[in-house]
């Protein structure tokens, strides 16, 4: 692990030792029997678990063409097994992509194919034993699912599809993980992650209204249920109760003020995060986007945007009108749905929003790009936009804006460690481990340009990055919303003159 | 007796690889991508799409951004490989086609670095420790396999040739169904049998990479989830009884 006293500066994409079998450990906790159940699935190992997860293999094959057309493409090439932040962090060769899919694939060719059925010595295969289903739980939990290797793959094999498939088959037979469907259980009771009821909720927001209006004299609403407004607006629960993700909050909530747009929460869809994409499972994942339908519908909107969040972006902009569309009942001359960044941006393209960029001038920025906005989804209307647009933000609202090297960035960008359901403290080690590459680069940038923050705009990011920071000889508080920078800069109509403190309060 | 074996063989072989990479590819079609999964950036329309396989197929442009050893050494292997390809259809062209003459002596060339490109990826899967630790025996044998036939294919090109003329009207007579003797070089036969052994592995192993790639749906889909629905027959099923 990296210390504070390294003198010289690492390689974020330093190749590691083979050390096999090091993580073989890290498992997360497994899921309660109420839990599962919620969920529809068995609430312990079935007995007949076995024969239940190879007719779990044969359904999928004939439900997904990614995980039959994966399976069987893959040549060894070797091209990606330098590419998992988790393999660069820990050496453990089955944190490879390659490798973590032959954990499904030694058991698809046992069963699947001819070569795997009579000469599985020959081809790798290998039956389904429970040493191997304790690899499944160990090192399909070590993916974020960040699809970091599927842009190198020369088949474009993507590991998370593989993981997804691997989550959905222990889920089938009684062997989930405690904190994806625990969340579940929560979001499909409750309507958030957290399991934030209503009246808090209303709580939190009106003490944001005092906070705000303290602040800056001007009095910027957070409504919540408010019907007939333009736009419903989804964030990840936790935008309403941690640092930095508030700060970020109060940003959307100053855009939406300045740029004269009326806007709401909901009470029933308080949660942009969708985690049945982590568990893989359609039909647990529909019923999640199923509730962001039903709030735009009882609310009678006509515009949806997101808030930061990376996998719910994706989940959001890839996946929701497939699986809760069409949204045929909201103004088609928006975009549906529409990021917050994708927001503020169209509002900064129409003058509406001004920036006193010096108020983040005790800010050295970097940006880190989030793994599923980056690689599974897009902003506006060209591809790639989804680096522009965030930095177009970012450099409106900051004088001292520095990129990250290249191949650790955009693309290539690597994940936090914390992403695809791992985001719990079981998990610290290999969360630590899989941060390594993208400390490493941040700390190239903080030696080579003085950077002192690192702004993303993704949840699960923030949160790991407050818990890894320090860790790594950082400041926890180095990690800041994109929204945060908008909040601190944005000129509102009306505020009061700054004072001395008031200043980057929130940074 | 001899040239009726390898009829037969190329009979069957020919066969398997037609059924059954028909098979494989009818059975990708069939099952659908339910959801809208491109690695992004990714193009936005379909013509975009179609640029970006065609680079993926011709320049092998993601391993390119990968690793630049397994990019030379593999992209080396498969040009050679269609060079080579084109090369060997003098042997079923009467008369043999113009551009096929063309390519003739850069078809040998092509044996060369054929032999070259595979002999690299192998040393990487023997002495890359990753590479190394990801390999089962079948990757071992499929390397032996195209190494073995380019390797006997030059043997008969530069050490001891065989007699050409029969060897095309053995093909020649297998397409008319007009069987000819086949000559008795043990080369020629070490080339023929792999190869054949080679069309008959192809739709059972890892070859599938081949078809696998235009089915790949990280590659194949454009990026337009929020201009065009995307839905699979098996999820429209659910939306029934939905508000």
């Amino acid at each position: 692990m990296d210390r504070v006293t390294d003198t010289e500066i690492a390689d974020p994409l330093a190749i590691p030792e083979l050390a096999p079998g090091c993580m073989a450990a890290s498992k997360p906790y497994p899921a309660a029997a109420n839990h599962q159940t919620a969920l529809g699935f068995p609430g312990e190992l079935a007995t007949d678990w076995h024969d239940m997860a190879i007719a779990k293999i044969g359904e999928l094959r004939e439900k997904y063409r990614s995980f039959r057309v994966y399976l069987d493409a893959c040549v060894k090439c070797g091209a990606c097994t330098d590419k998992c932040h988790y393999f660069l962090g820990t050496g453990d060769p089955k944190n490879m992509p390659v490798a973590r899919q032959d954990l499904l694939r030694q058991v698809y060719r046992r069963h699947f194919t001819l070569a795997g059925k009579y000469l599985p010595w020959l081809v790798g295969a290998k039956d389904l034993t429970p040493e191997v289903l304790d690899d499944w739980y160990s090192y399909f939990h070590q993916c974020s699912q960040c699809r970091r290797c599927s842009v190198f793959c020369p088949y474009g094999i993507d590991t998370a599809e593989i993981s997804m498939a691997g989550r959905e088959i222990m889920d089938s037979i009684g062997k989930g993980q405690k904190y994806s469907n625990e969340i579940l259980g929560k979001v499909m009771k409750i309507g958030n992650n957290l399991g934030l009821p209503k009246k808090a909720l209303a709580a939190t927001l009106s003490d944001l209204e005092d906070e705000v209006e303290e602040a800056t004299g001007v009095r910027v609403e957070f409504p919540l249920d408010r019907k007939g407004v333009e736009v419903l607006l989804v964030s990840p629960s936790a935008d309403y109760f941690a640092e930095p993700h508030i700060a970020g909050l109060i940003g959307y909530a100053k855009v939406f003020h300045q740029a004269g747009i009326s806007w709401t929460i909901s009470s029933h869809a308080t949660e942009a995060a969708n985690f049945g994409m982590f568990i893989g499972s359609y039909d647990v994942m529909r019923k999640v986007a199923l509730r962001i339908r039903e709030a735009a519908l009882d609310l009678g909107v006509k515009r949806l945007v997101i808030g930061e969040c990376g996998h719910a972006w994706r989940a959001a902009y890839s996946f929701l009108d497939t699986l809760a569309g069409p949204f045929d009942f909201l103004d088609r001359r928006h975009p549906v749905p529409q990021h917050i960044c994708e927001f503020t941006y169209e509002q900064m393209q129409a003058g509406k929003l001004r920036f006193d960029k010096s108020k983040n001038d005790h800010v050295r920025l970097t940006f880190h790009d989030s793994c599923n906005v980056a690689r599974g989804s897009r902003m506006g209307d060209r591809p790639g936009g989804q680096f522009d647009i965030p930095r177009a933000i970012l450099r409106a609202a900051c004088n001292h804006f520095f990129d990250m090297a290249p191949e650790t960035i955009k693309e290539s960008t690597l994940c936090c460690g914390g992403g695809g359901g791992l985001l719990t403290d079981e998990l610290m080690a290999v969360r630590k481990a899989g941060a390594q590459p993208r400390m490493r680069a941040l700390r190239q940038v903080a030696e080579d340009h003085g950077v002192t923050h690192m702004a993303a705009m993704c949840a699960i990011c923030k949160a790991q990055f407050s818990s890894v920071l320090p860790h790594y000889g950082f400041d926890r508080e180095a990690i800041v919303s994109v929204h945060q920078m908008v909040s601190n800069a944005i000129v509102l109509d009306g505020a009061k003159p700054p004072t001395d403190d008031a200043a980057g309060d929130e940074a | 007796m001899l040239a009726a074996v390898f009829a037969a063989a190329y009979y069957v072989a020919f066969g398997v690889l037609a059924a059954g990479l028909g098979y494989r590819i009818w059975e990708y079609a069939r099952v659908p991508a339910p959801l809208k999964i491109p690695t992004t950036p990714a193009p936005t329309t379909t013509g975009g799409v179609a640029l970006r396989l065609l680079r993926e197929v011709v320049l092998f442009e993601s391993l390119f951004k990968a690793n630049k050893w397994i990019w030379l050494f593999g992209w080396l292997f498969h040009a050679a490989l269609v060079l080579s390809l084109l090369r060997h259809l003098r042997y079923v062209t009467q008369p043999v086609w113009e551009w096929v003459t063309a390519v003739q002596p850069f078809g040998v060339y092509a044996g060369f670095a054929m032999l070259a490109g595979l002999l690299g990826l192998w040393a990487r899967r023997i002495w890359v420790p990753r590479i190394r630790y990801i390999s089962a025996p079948s990757d071992h044998l499929m390397l032996a396999l195209l190494v073995g036939i380019a390797a006997s294919g030059l043997g008969m090109k530069y050490l001891a040739p065989t007699d050409i003329v029969a060897v095309k009207a053995f093909f020649r007579g297998l397409v008319s169904f007009d069987w000819q003797p086949l000559p008795a070089d043990p080369l020629l036969l070490v080339h023929l049998g792999l190869v054949a052994l080679l069309m008959i592995v192809f739709p059972y192993s890892k070859l599938l990479h081949a078809p696998g790639l235009f089915f790949s749906p990280t590659r194949n889909q454009a990026d337009n989830p929020r201009e065009r629905r995307h839905l699979a027959h098996w999820a429209r099923a659910l939306e029934s009884g939905r508000g």
